[in-house]
């Protein structure tokens, strides 16, 4: 078992992976999502999944199942060492390859935006009476409701959990490859990817970044690439497009620690701390 | 203690010998009598100990990345010395790899 969460459930076996998507995922919407994880186009960018065996049904008690083959994530003890410029070059990509045509009238919005106001209903049900939640409450309120209006790929839930190495695929015994040889980074989870605006790929280590934990020079490294793969999702001055949902995602990371904390009776971290104080911040500059 | 604008709970820190307290709601921060000169003159010490600046260096120094208006404290700032203090933290090693 590698996750089993709200959203959604992953086993792994050997060299392959099984998720079964979160209850109430939207069939046309999944099946969207997955024909583009699986498009020539986003190859070398995506994981592509594979295909399920026999022809039975891809649900599980209704809920979608997917199939991956394995691949190793980021070190979670060792972030200096993650793939930074790796991780930046792969967005950009993403965001430059035009939605295939065909698919692209049904490939549904990318859920960014729709997961932060999701975090705040959360903070709100299980956390209405912390005495920071009014503070977060206020952050948001400087989030305006309607997204920049652009219509580019997004993978829509970006984070370091988000990458895994590509392995090659088993080599027949003539070949002498190594088998499963680790390759190339590649992004996985599709449950987020759909058409939006690209700036909130980037929003979650901006916002990092932002709050002062996220130390410049990586931030330096991480945004450098990904302008020099010419990424669309920032322009000269890149705060002009990353403030908005830089703000969503510092709100976001707030609302769900304070929901977590309060469900799990436990006080904040140092670092979820530093959230309500960046939410703090962003409720101050609120006409700026 | 509580907060005289929002009343949640005030926290006590003990900051260089100086104690404030802060409010666990609005993050506001409320001094005794005497703190402010106590941090004052903590400053002005702070100020006097500082090194001579230093020479420029040799090679043209990065320029510090642009941060946002409501940014922390300090960033790009020469004495960021804290600034991603955090980083090696156990939340923050969580937050980096989930939703």
């Amino acid at each position: 078992m590698l996750a089993d969460r709200d959203d959604g459930t992953v086993v792994r076996h050997g060299a392959l992976v099984a998720k079964a998507h979160a209850p109430g995922t939207d069939p046309e919407e999944h099946r969207a999502r997955l024909a583009l994880a699986a498009h020539r186009d986003v190859d070398g960018v995506f994981l592509p999944p594979l295909p399920l065996p026999g022809s039975g049904s891809d649900a599980l008690d209704g809920r979608p199942v997917t199939l991956w083959p394995y691949g190793p994530p980021v070190d979670p003890e060792d972030p200096d060492d993650a793939p930074w410029e790796e991780a930046a070059r792969l967005l950009a990509l993403l965001h430059r390859t035009p939605p295939p045509p065909g698919g692209a009238g049904r490939l549904p919005d990318m859920r960014a935006p729709a997961k932060a106001a999701l975090a705040v209903d959360r903070m709100r049900r299980t956390a209405p009476d912390h005495p920071a939640t009014g503070t977060v409450l206020d952050a948001w309120r400087t989030v305006p409701e309607a997204p920049a209006p652009y219509r580019l790929l997004c993978h829509g839930d970006f984070h370091l959990g988000q990458l895994v190495r590509a392995t090659r695929p088993p080599a027949g015994p003539e070949a002498g490859a190594p088998v499963d040889a680790p390759t190339a980074w590649r992004l996985i989870d599709i449950d987020d990817l759909g058409l939006g605006d690209p700036a909130w790929d980037l929003a979650r280590p901006a916002a990092w970044f932002a709050a002062g934990i996220l130390p410049p020079e990586i931030w330096s490294r991480f945004l450098g690439a990904y302008q020099e793969a010419g990424g669309p999702a920032v322009e000269a001055d890149p705060w002009g497009r990353l403030d908005v949902p830089a703000r969503a995602l510092t709100v976001q990371t707030a609302a769900l620690a304070l929901a977590k904390s309060t469900v799990e009776r436990r006080p904040l971290d140092e670092v979820e701390e530093v959230m309500i104080d960046t939410c703090a911040r962003i409720a101050g500059h609120r006409t700026g | 203690m509580q907060c005289p604008k929002c009343h949640a709970a005030m926290h006590t820190y003990n900051r260089n010998g100086v104690q404030i307290e802060q409010c666990s709601g609005c993050r506001g921060i409320f001094l005794d009598y005497g703190e402010l000169e106590a941090l004052t003159r903590l400053e002005s010490q702070w100020v006097q100990q500082a090194p001579p600046a230093p020479a420029p260096p040799a090679y043209p120094a990065q320029a510090a990345p642009a941060a946002p208006a409501w940014g922390a404290p300090h960033q790009g700032g020469h004495h960021g010395g804290h600034h991603g203090g955090h980083y090696r933290q156990r939340g923050f090693g969580r937050m980096l790899f989930s939703s």
